[in-house]
């Protein structure tokens, strides 16, 4: 015997409690195997392109915090590296090494929120994800300290970071440092063995190798597939080349890989972190000559760094005068997400949300 | 009539309206009421109005201390301090959140089916609290002694699933449809542990009825059948529909599943219809499974049922507080190939004990509770191996990640 | 065995569940009587004398007592603080402004200060209701004249009145963020505890002595 049945469309989002913002989706289900679905974005279009052809260099950091607003720490670093590389400014070398740990810390806090978000996104009545923002609130305050600002931070700058970390920072960040691996185990004792948690992420939303480098997918998401691709390693920026890390890699390319390659990566950034505050020296945190007022020489520039969610890079053009003629952001989160439908279809409607949460897609950077 | 003057509220409220004497033997202290005897019925139907009351009201004022209760308790979960402001430790929180639902807008949508729509909240409420009826709170103090009373349980709790498919079909909202529809599979599929749970306790209680079922505990049949009790907790809290069975609200997947488009009062008696159902479903789970009100005599009986009753509230809280939700699948997995099999099972070793030993001393029963302790860690470890999680490699821990150097 | 992670779990909730809790309240928080005593400056019997009613709230732990939370030197709060006597009419602040809030109108000065012609301020309006607080306006200003505020508890009923004029700026309380002022971090000053009410205590450089300027301003023209 067989049931007839017709599949039906449904209107997911803009809003909706498990978006992550403003993204839509058109459902097709039938039962409760989805069909098809189809993304639709713009939502949070502001034109922070467009916005940055009339701003000078320094004005076009703001912009940067808002786009991924919960790794601004690493867009400001994507776009300040191509300033650099555009005007030819040689950075401080403890300017450089603040930002890398600012970095480091903002890619924990993003991790956590990535992390904590896709458990409640499997119904979890919303526990790990207070724990994962508890220990962001830590790295947020650290960042109250260093640039006054607790998410939109404009705290670098062409030439190393405005301000030097002041003296209450480094206790707070040792005091971290000791905590944050006992937060992470307890995170792990709560959901890497947890059966629920198991059977709800495990070989569902697989992606595989060759189709994540065939739809140049990035960052955690392309390394739970098994691609040893991180950009500080391959391409090191900054002083990454001075500094040993491990990556970690994925199997099969399921929701549980990328929620695993996520939380291993926390425990590598504390030990950058580590080798960050023993190598940092003291000095100027930005070279005198740099003017407030930046103007390169014609020409472009592209420096593509690893932020928690992918390859990030501000493709700038100058016209020589004091803002950018073109700015291009290659967004992680748009190319990231250009799976999705892939990823989903034939599954449940229930995995539908986990899928798109373990991508860790952030709508401000995908409509910038 | 007369089972219902078992109960000693009952009988001396009755007692001060009626004259009667039997009344007069037991409390010789009131004497007789003003009701001849004649007329004896107009006083027992007052009584049970009276009695009605109290626990129409004690069953609202439970919800909203529960409400309380479960914000601050999960707040605590989550290393947080939940409601505080309003009222001493938040105590008024629930009352304001009450009058919030009361004066929000009332809305129906369009398409929603207006005689079905509005129907099904009431649906909600009002067998659950017909559970409360046969509730024993107490030794001797209950509204009335059903002699099939857990059969009785069983069928009210089932017509809530009526209620949910009818909010869900009613409001003609797809992500309702979805609720109801997933709320009929699942509320259906776990009446069937709930009660092949419940025929272990029958079993050995020889009784259906609640009383009876508390007086016949010598071992608190949660101990004596860890099974039993282990299958029937998993199935009420599927049907409570609270974490990790809640895919019928399922908030990150279906915003509120059938509840999506209500809103004012009828969203309020929903709500209320749950959290009473948390409330009675607990008691229940205390008369058959964790003793009742049996316990040491320090306390009276009725502290022994609160404090049981309470605890047993807040481990459903702590679940809700720990675990994700499961998927539809694995939820329907769950119910058919395992907990049904393991209801069997406990069904099955309760009968052979039986059989081996009819009428069991002491000694006898914390024999049969051995056993059924080593059938309980032997059938699980079969059903994780045959349902759990595949991957799992040693120690239990999946780890698949490895580190590029 | 199957359910072993659940288990697991469980007891890290609980732990949880008698571990500190990390919510910061604000304005106030509701403490038991050591705390209270500790707020008062008491010892808990005087704190009965003084505040009986406190004192009793206290034993149930319901004292109330103002709280705040903790907030860096640097943070970019809303009100902004402005020094007069340091503003040339320079501009650069509405110039380098990323979204155009500030509006500078002035005249040329009657007084004429030591260091050239300043200009008087006429207008110097902020729309703090369009302001994103990056702060680039006090990065752009050559004099230090201009400071990010520390106060973030400007929420307020019109529209029109979010825009700060500069009566506001003159008469306001001058509690300076140290945001991109390093001089100010150096003397270790706390915008929460202190007030700045000379305008020399926030610039980059030593005020001059009396015989410097002296030497620079009529032995050396």
């Amino acid at each position: 015997m067989s049931l007839r049945t017709e599949p039906v469309t449904m209107n997911v989002g803009p809003i909706h409690p498990s978006t992550h913002g403003v993204f839509r989706m058109r459902v097709t289900f039938d039962g409760e195997e989805i069909v098809d679905v189809e993304p639709v974005i713009g939502y949070l279009h502001r034109g922070s392109e467009k916005l940055a052809e009339e701003r000078t260099y320094t004005q076009v950091v703001t912009l940067t915090d808002r786009m991924d607003y919960v790794a601004s720490m690493t867009n400001n670093q994507s776009y300040i590296l191509s300033v650099e590389k555009l005007a030819g400014i040689t950075p401080s070398p403890r300017g450089v090494w603040l930002r890398m740990i600012a970095a480091e810390l903002q890619r924990i806090a993003s991790h956590a929120v990535a992390n904590g978000f896709l458990i409640n996104d499997l119904g979890a009545w919303h526990t790990p994800l207070l724990y994962m923002l508890r220990e962001r609130e830590k790295i947020l305050e650290m960042f109250e300290m260093l640039c006054g600002a607790r998410i939109t931070n404009s705290y670098l700058r062409p030439g190393g970071v405005f301000m030097d970390a002041p003296d209450q920072f480094w206790p707070a960040l040792n005091r971290f440092l000791d905590e944050m691996p006992n937060r992470i185990d307890d995170i792990e004792r709560l959901l890497t063995t947890n059966e629920i948690v198991l059977i709800r992420t495990q070989n569902v939303g697989v992606l595989k190798k060759d189709e994540c480098l065939n739809a140049s997918i990035t960052g955690p998401v392309l390394r739970a597939s098994g691609v040893d691709w991180d950009l500080r390693d391959k391409n090191p920026y900054d002083y990454y080349d001075q500094i040993e890390f491990s990556r970690p890699l994925g199997e099969i390319g399921d929701n549980h890989d990328r929620f695993l390659v996520r939380i291993f990566e926390m425990r590598e950034s504390l030990k950058i972190l580590r080798q960050c505050i023993e190598n940092i020296e003291p000095g100027p945190v930005r070279p005198k000559e740099v003017p407030f007022l930046v103007r390169p020489p014609k020409g472009d520039s592209y420096v593509p760094i690893e932020s928690p969610k992918g390859e990030l890079g501000f493709y700038l053009v100058s016209d020589g005068g004091i803002s950018p003629f073109r700015c291009h952001v290659r967004a992680p989160s748009l190319i990231n997400l250009t799976l999705l439908r892939e990823m989903v279809l034939g599954d449940k409607i229930a995995d539908l949300f986990v899928t798109f949460g373990s991508i860790d897609v952030n709508m401000g950077e995908v409509d910038r | 009539m007369n089972t219902v003057l078992d109960s000693v509220v009952f009988k001396f409220i009755y007692c001060m309206l009626v004259s009667s004497d039997e009344c007069a033997n037991s409390f010789k202290i009131i004497g007789s009421g003003f009701i001849s005897e004649k007329y004896a019925i107009i006083g027992f139907l007052i009584t049970a109005f009276f009695l009605i009351f109290i626990i129409v009201n004690g069953a609202l004022v439970g919800v909203l201390a529960l409400i309380w209760g479960e914000r601050r308790l999960v707040g605590r979960f989550q290393a947080r301090l939940g409601p505080n402001r309003w009222g001493p430790w938040g105590i008024f929180t629930p009352v304001a959140d009450a009058i919030k639902v009361m004066f929000k807008e009332d809305i129906s949508p369009t398409l929603s089916d207006k005689f079905v729509f509005i129907l099904a909240p009431i649906l909600m409420v009002v067998p659950v609290l017909m559970i409360f009826a046969v509730i024993p709170f107490g030794e001797a103090t209950f509204l009335t002694d059903l002699n099939v009373g857990v059969l009785f349980v069983l069928a009210i709790t089932s017509t809530n699933t009526l209620s949910v498919l009818m909010a869900g079909w009613g409001s003609g909202n797809r992500y309702g449809i979805i609720g109801g529809l997933r709320a009929v599979a699942m509320l259906l599929s776990y009446e069937i542990p709930m009660a092949l749970a419940a025929v272990g306790v029958i079993l050995m209680a020889g009784s259906l009825s609640i009383i009876q079922v508390i007086e016949s505990q010598v071992i608190p049949y949660a101990i004596f059948q860890p099974l039993g009790f282990l299958t029937f907790l998993i199935a009420s809290t599927a049907e409570l529909n609270r974490s990790p069975f809640d895919i019928t609200e399922a908030e990150s997947e279906l915003i509120a599943g059938y509840m999506t488009e209500y809103s004012s009062m009828k969203f309020g008696l929903f709500y209320l219809g749950e959290f009473m159902a948390t409330i009675a479903s607990s008691a229940i789970i205390v008369c058959l499974f964790l003793g009742g009100w049996k316990g040491p005599e320090i306390l009276p009986s009725h502290f022994w049922f609160m404090i049981k009753w309470i605890l047993m509230i807040c481990v459903f809280i702590w679940f809700r507080a720990t675990f994700p939700r499961l998927r539809v699948d694995q939820i329907m997995e769950l119910a058919w190939k395992g907990l049904f099999e393991l209801t069997l099972i406990n069904i099955l070793s309760i009968a052979i004990l039986m059989l081996i030993w009819p009428d069991p001393s002491i000694t006898e029963l914390w024999i049969m509770t051995g056993i059924k302790w080593i059938v309980f860690f032997v059938s699980l470890w079969i059903f994780g191996k045959l349902l759990g999680p595949k991957p799992l490699q040693k120690n239990g821990v999946a780890r698949k990640i490895v580190l590029q150097k | 065995m199957f359910g072993f992670g659940l288990i697991k779990g469980l007891f890290v909730t609980l732990k949880n569940l008698v571990g500190p809790t990390f919510t910061v309240q604000y304005p106030n928080k509701r403490v038991g009587l050591i705390k209270a005593s500790k707020y008062y400056n008491k010892n808990p019997f005087s704190l009965f004398k003084s505040h009986p009613l406190e004192g009793f709230k206290a034993i149930v732990g319901q004292a109330v007592i103002k709280e705040f939370p903790d907030q860096s030197p640097r943070f970019r709060g809303q009100e902004f603080n402005w020094f007069e006597d340091r503003c040339t009419g320079c501009a650069s602040c509405a110039k380098y402004c990323p979204l155009g809030i500030i509006e500078i109108v002035t005249h040329p000065g009657e007084k004429n200060i030591q260091e050239g012609t300043s200009y008087d301020i006429d207008v110097f309006d902020i729309d703090i209701g369009r302001c994103m607080f990056c702060g680039i306006c006090v990065e752009a200003c050559p004099f230090d004249a201009l400071h990010m505020g520390s106060g973030f508890e400007r929420a307020i009923e019109k529209r029109e009145n979010l825009v700060i004029s500069v009566d506001e700026l003159r008469s306001a309380e001058k509690r300076p963020s140290t945001w991109f002022r390093p001089q100010m971090e150096k003397s270790s000053y706390e915008p929460r505890n202190e007030k700045i009410e000379d305008s020399h205590d926030v610039g980059r450089h030593e005020k001059p002595s009396k015989e410097e300027l002296t030497k620079r301003w009529v032995n050396e023209r």
